[in-house]
């Protein structure tokens, strides 16, 4: 029997918290499962530094990928027979599932903007370079690895395979939503899966939902709207980010300017100097950055040093909301102070906008600008989501930006109060009245 | 600070009014692709090269007052324009950021069409394989746009104008 068609002799079966079973008889994903580069995710936290305000947000990577693999399962399961589905797109469908978020490295997000990363570029390195998943996508086909490489990427033949991985209701967004409400303990982000997943109609490009189950999905999108503001965009986790970033600047800075740390950086260098190669990005997981964070709390800079005790006792920036157009002056003074005042003013007053996050919100947006959500009538028509549910239509006009001033706190506070700038600063900071 | 929305508002400065986020979305990858450092994020959609980060960030200028949108209904969906606000104008006047020159660029920009602009990302979005290649790639991901091969020409001719070459590598 052909590797691709092989299936295991019973069916294995992983204990999942949030579709109760993750099941597994295809041969090429119980291997893949198994590849150095997939077992890596266990070390990627799913949601970055929110275990610092959601205690419970520990999951991994690998969970959510096993999630996403296993909602696609269920997807194509309910597809079978139906117009517009090649069955034979199903192992294909299922290995770019599983494998959608194998480049992400450690804190993902905070990487990728300070070296100028792309975890997508590491995805598609891992697929198509000398790695355990490429061989074994290699004995499915010569040709598999760039496939998966390309449904990954958005640029596969087939659209129809790619909305099932990336849409603006895909597998991969109902599983995060999912999983990250029940491990951060939020009440919201959950709905009617086994709904949507029934109502779901493969077309020749796109997956549509059938008019009739526009409610469940009324409640995905509410619920996506809710997470965003509750978890994903919580201004502590978001004050975490900040040092987090802040950590890597300094470090590479330090770096660039010949510093002599007093434990080599081995593990950063390449991303300090920007070469980074595979074998490096795939050495690099959140235990040895935190196990660095804690070594450099020792080191002899003291903004480094200040900033990494700051990550690993939790001792966050404190903020305060921020009008970038009414109070641009009010920045611009405080900026000055803080330098006067001995607090580098790069490090430790940082204005962070919504925009800096990796998250959205639903849009039906313009024509031609991304695929919208669209619900198919019973006549066959396309109506697109916001137009029939004023529900979502309320939601997508809602103001969702918002930009904050984050500080130390504690910094402020100590500074000696004959100190001519202290009060000036309190002032600016809104902290005079609380005294 | 909010260096990234500043150099948003450089570009509105340059351009004017823009009409359409399809082609505000395509001028600014495209720009970027001219290495003019642009640091918002893209990925491929159905569309094309397409960045949330910069739907997002738009989407806060316009909140802070700094960028004007309106919203006009079409057929069957509707259009935006963007303009630049006296607000606007004092937030850069305080910024710091520099650019590279890239005016003319935007005037050529300026005169084509949103679905123009695609085919332009979408060349520069597999840059890194050959023309052949390219051209065989475009027919894949952009199959219901019926590109013409004289357009596909045209897209190349244009690439190589904004980027200053005479002619553009096989």
């Amino acid at each position: 029997m052909a590797y691709k068609d092989e299936q295991l002799n019973e069916e294995k079966v992983f204990k999942d918290p949030v579709h109760r079973y993750v099941h597994v008889k295809d041969r090429v994903i119980w291997d893949l499962i198994s590849a150095a580069e997939f077992q890596r995710l266990r070390r990627i936290k799913q949601l970055g530094t929110s275990y610092l305000t959601f205690h419970g947000a520990e999951h991994s990577r690998f969970n959510h990928s096993l999630g996403v693999y296993e909602i696609v399962r269920r997807i194509l399961f309910n597809f079978e027979g139906r117009e517009h589905w090649n069955k034979e797109q199903r192992l294909l469908c299922l290995c770019a599932a599983l494998l959608h978020d194998l480049g992400h490295g450690p804190f993902s997000h905070s990487f990728e903007k300070v070296f100028k990363l792309d975890h997508e570029e590491f995805t598609r390195k891992i697929i198509l370079g000398n790695t355990e998943v490429n061989h074994i996508l290699q004995r499915v086909d010569k040709g598999f690895p760039q496939k998966v490489a390309d449904v990954i990427n958005k640029t596969y033949e087939d659209k129809l395979v790619i909305s099932l991985i990336s849409s603006q209701i895909d597998a991969d967004r109902m599983d995060y939503l999912q999983r990250d409400a029940y491990f951060t303990g939020v009440s919201y982000g959950h709905f009617d899966m086994e709904r949507i997943l029934r109502v779901m109609r493969p077309l020749e490009d796109q997956v549509v939902i059938k008019s009739s189950g526009m409610h469940a999905v009324e409640d995905y999108i509410m619920s996506r709207y809710q997470m965003y503001w509750q978890v994903y965009f919580h201004p502590v986790s978001r004050s975490a980010e900040v040092i987090l970033s802040k950590i890597l600047h300094r470090a590479k800075d330090l770096y660039q300017q010949d510093y002599t740390f007093s434990l080599k950086p081995t593990h950063f260098l390449s991303f300090f100097t920007g070469d980074v190669s595979l074998e490096d990005y795939l050495r690099l997981d959140e235990s040895i950055v935190l196990y660095y964070f804690q070594m450099w709390a020792d080191e002899a800079d003291p903004i480094l040093s200040d900033l990494c005790v700051r990550f690993t006792n939790r001792k966050l920036f404190k903020y305060i909301e921020f009008n970038p157009n009414l109070q641009m002056e009010e920045w611009m003074e405080l900026y000055s102070l803080f330098e006067k005042a001995g607090m580098d003013p790069e490090y430790y007053l940082v204005v962070d906008s919504s925009s800096d996050l990796p998250y959205d919100f639903y849009r039906p947006g313009e024509e031609g600008e991304r695929l919208p959500i669209h619900l198919l009538m019973p006549n066959q028509e396309l109506k697109e989501l916001s137009r029939q549910s004023d529900i979502v239509e309320s939601i997508s006009g809602k103001k969702r930006t918002d930009h904050k001033l984050y500080f130390p706190m504690d910094f402020v506070e100590a500074l000696p109060d004959d100190e001519p700038e202290k009060a000036r600063i309190e002032t600016l900071l809104g902290l005079s009245q609380e005294k | 600070m909010l260096t990234n929305h500043a150099k948003l508002m450089k570009f509105f400065m340059t351009s004017g009014e823009i009409i359409g986020r399809k082609k505000l979305q395509k001028m600014i990858y495209i720009l970027k692709n001219c290495d003019i450092p642009f640091e918002e994020k893209f990925e491929f959609h159905f569309y094309g090269p397409y960045s949330e980060e910069l739907t997002l960030r738009m989407e806060e200028l316009c909140n802070l007052g700094f960028i004007a949108e309106s919203k006009e209904k079409k057929s069957n969906y509707y259009q935006y324009r963007y303009t630049m606000t006296r607000a606007g104008e004092d937030f850069l006047n305080h910024s710091q950021v520099v650019l590279p020159p890239f005016e003319d660029k935007i005037d050529k920009m300026k005169d084509q069409s949103s679905r123009f602009l695609e085919l332009v990302s979408t060349i520069l979005y597999f840059k890194h394989l050959s023309k052949s290649e390219v051209e065989e790639k475009i027919q894949i991901v952009k199959k219901s746009s019926n590109y013409t091969a004289t357009d596909i020409e045209s897209a190349w001719q244009f690439i190589a104008e904004l980027q200053g070459n005479e002619q553009v590598q096989a």
